[in-house]
């Protein structure tokens, strides 16, 4: 049934048809109305969860953290800074293997303040261990939230989904939600054993002191574990099919942009302005950062590839070029624009695409 | 674009056209002004209605429509678009297509009132829902899944008078 629904919104209804156990979170903006709406939900007896309130980020998944060791379907949401204030609990979750999802509704990590969105919280998340997927709109949030639950519970790795703060997250758009029996026969209820459950009268340790090499193989198999994702993605049996990456126009696409996120779809109106004049330029989307999406662009055979994205490692300029530049057979060119949120649309991507396969590109969109 | 000051509900005249538009069978998006929504501010929403899904999610930069729901509005905004949908009396403006509609006398007949303020939105909804060529039923369904009760009846209301009383200016 199609339905009119913001991202957060989106992201709140897949969490209820997953049939999320336990919520826990702190709110910040934009990620806010997502929590808000839950509560709601919970409050209102349509979604049986507990739905905690905690004194922070921290907080927030830390409970989310026990929830999820006793078996439970669980799941938070934050932004930017709440992102930063609940990092340590980040490499917790994952290294403790626990399947917990969450939304991350992309925000600027100031100062100078800001509530607009770019990418830089996310990445921070890069090198910890949860799948990252980025959504370019409402669908995808809501898709990649209920295929989020289905993955992270397979491989034993959380899983964050990435949306744009207000781009996606406060826009208001069409909707296609599929019946709750299709999400049921879809996404069973979580296996209480797996990887395993702390409960009372059957005493466990989690996360105590190891063997160095214990430590060590544990990050190998979580490496070697992120790489089957792609296979549990493309053969999830969703309503929709979903795979790392979206192929626009690519097929016989002399000139590649790399990007990820709800900017993607100007881009895609700006690419088909360029088709029209005869260039020919096509997009691959990273829907996933992690896993990286590697065979996918050592498979671009094409003159050049150009990265643009909103973040930037400082002294090492963009992140995804960077990684996309260890892995491409083409050259690569990087492109860093609209981070704290400044306003790209379809003309600048003409402009910008246009300058590119020119050559004319600097490394900065400003 | 819907130009409004923050209380006069331009935001969810936005949320309402996007279902109206929706259930004419076209895609849309409402976009509210990202972060400064406060009480007697100016406030601009967005609204992108299509026949295909919309891709894009840049804020509009040269809308075709505007809607303003308050004369006040044009001594700060130079409005100009291929069409204007204002809420007035008799408008006093020079543009291309302009359409007007007394919905501050409609909310405050029905009562429509919150703070002082009359709720212009679902009467505005309903005059934009006739230019843009919906039919009334698409907008009455967006304001009861939005509304209940009495109120929504009186936004239907409200959204009815202005939607058979709107009018193109002529000078």
């Amino acid at each position: 049934m199609k339905k009119v629904l913001t991202g957060n919104y989106a992201v709140a209804e897949a969490v209820k048809m997953a049939r999320t156990e336990f919520i826990a979170a702190y709110p910040i903006t934009p990620q806010t109305t997502i929590v808000e709406r839950l509560a709601e939900m919970v409050e209102k007896g349509e979604l049986n969860a507990d739905f905690v309130r905690v004194e922070s980020e921290h907080s927030a998944l830390a409970a989310v953290y026990g929830a999820s060791a006793g078996g439970l379907r669980a799941f938070t949401a934050t932004s930017s800074h709440g992102l930063l204030y609940m990092y340590e609990m980040c490499w917790w979750v994952a290294n403790s293997r626990l399947p917990v999802v969450m939304a991350l509704v992309t925000r600027t990590i100031g100062p100078p303040w800001n509530i607009h969105t770019d990418h830089t919280d996310l990445l921070t998340l890069r090198d910890s261990g949860w799948i990252l997927a980025m959504s370019e709109n409402a669908q995808e949030a809501f898709d990649l939230t209920l295929i989020g639950f289905k993955v992270a519970e397979q491989i034993d790795l959380p899983f964050a989904v990435g949306l744009d703060g207000f781009q996606v997250s406060h826009t208001a758009e069409v909707v296609d939600i599929p019946e709750q029996s299709e999400i049921d026969e879809f996404l069973p209820e979580r296996r209480r054993d797996k990887p395993f459950v702390i409960e009372p009268r059957n005493p466990i340790t989690v996360g105590g002191l190891t063997t160095n090499e214990c430590a060590m193989i544990l990050r190998q198999e979580m490496d070697r574990d992120m790489e089957k994702v792609g296979d549990l993605v493309r053969n999830a049996g969703y309503v929709r099919d979903y795979d790392l990456v979206e192929r626009y126009r690519l097929d016989d696409a002399e000139y590649v942009v790399v990007m990820m996120g709800a900017w993607c779809g100007d881009a895609k109106d700006a690419i088909d302005v360029l088709r029209d004049e005869g260039v020919q330029i096509g997009m691959l989307r990273l829907r996933f950062v992690r896993p990286f999406p590697a065979e996918e662009i050592a498979k671009l055979d094409c003159k050049k590839i150009l990265v643009v994205e909103r973040d930037c490692s400082i002294g090492k300029g963009g992140i995804i070029a960077t990684e996309v530049k260890s892995v491409a057979n083409s050259p690569v060119q990087s492109v860093m624009a609209g981070l704290g949120g400044v306003d790209v649309g379809v003309d600048d991507f003409v402009s910008m695409f246009r300058r590119f396969v020119k050559g004319e590109l600097g490394e900065w969109w400003l | 674009m819907i130009l409004s000051f923050g209380g006069q509900g331009g935001v969810t005249a936005a949320r309402l056209l996007s279902i109206a538009a929706l259930n004419e069978g076209k895609y849309a998006q409402a976009i509210p002004q990202f972060g400064a929504e406060r009480r007697g501010a100016l406030v601009r929403s967005f609204l992108r209605i299509s026949d295909r899904p919309i891709r894009r999610h840049s804020s509009v930069k040269n809308p075709e429509v505007i809607a303003v729901f308050s004369e006040k509005i044009l001594k700060i905004v130079d409005v100009k678009a291929n069409t204007v949908v204002i809420n007035s009396k008799q408008p006093k403006l020079e543009n291309g297509r302009v359409y007007y509609v007394d919905a501050s006398s409609i909310a405050l007949g029905l009562n429509l009132i919150s703070a002082g303020w009359p709720i212009v939105n679902t009467a505005m909804a309903g005059a934009m829902a006739k230019v843009f060529g919906f039919s009334f039923e698409s907008l009455k369904d967006a304001i009861e899944q939005t509304f209940s009760g009495k109120l929504a009846e009186l936004n239907v209301q409200a959204a009815k008078k202005a939607y058979e009383e709107v009018k193109e200016w002529s000078a």
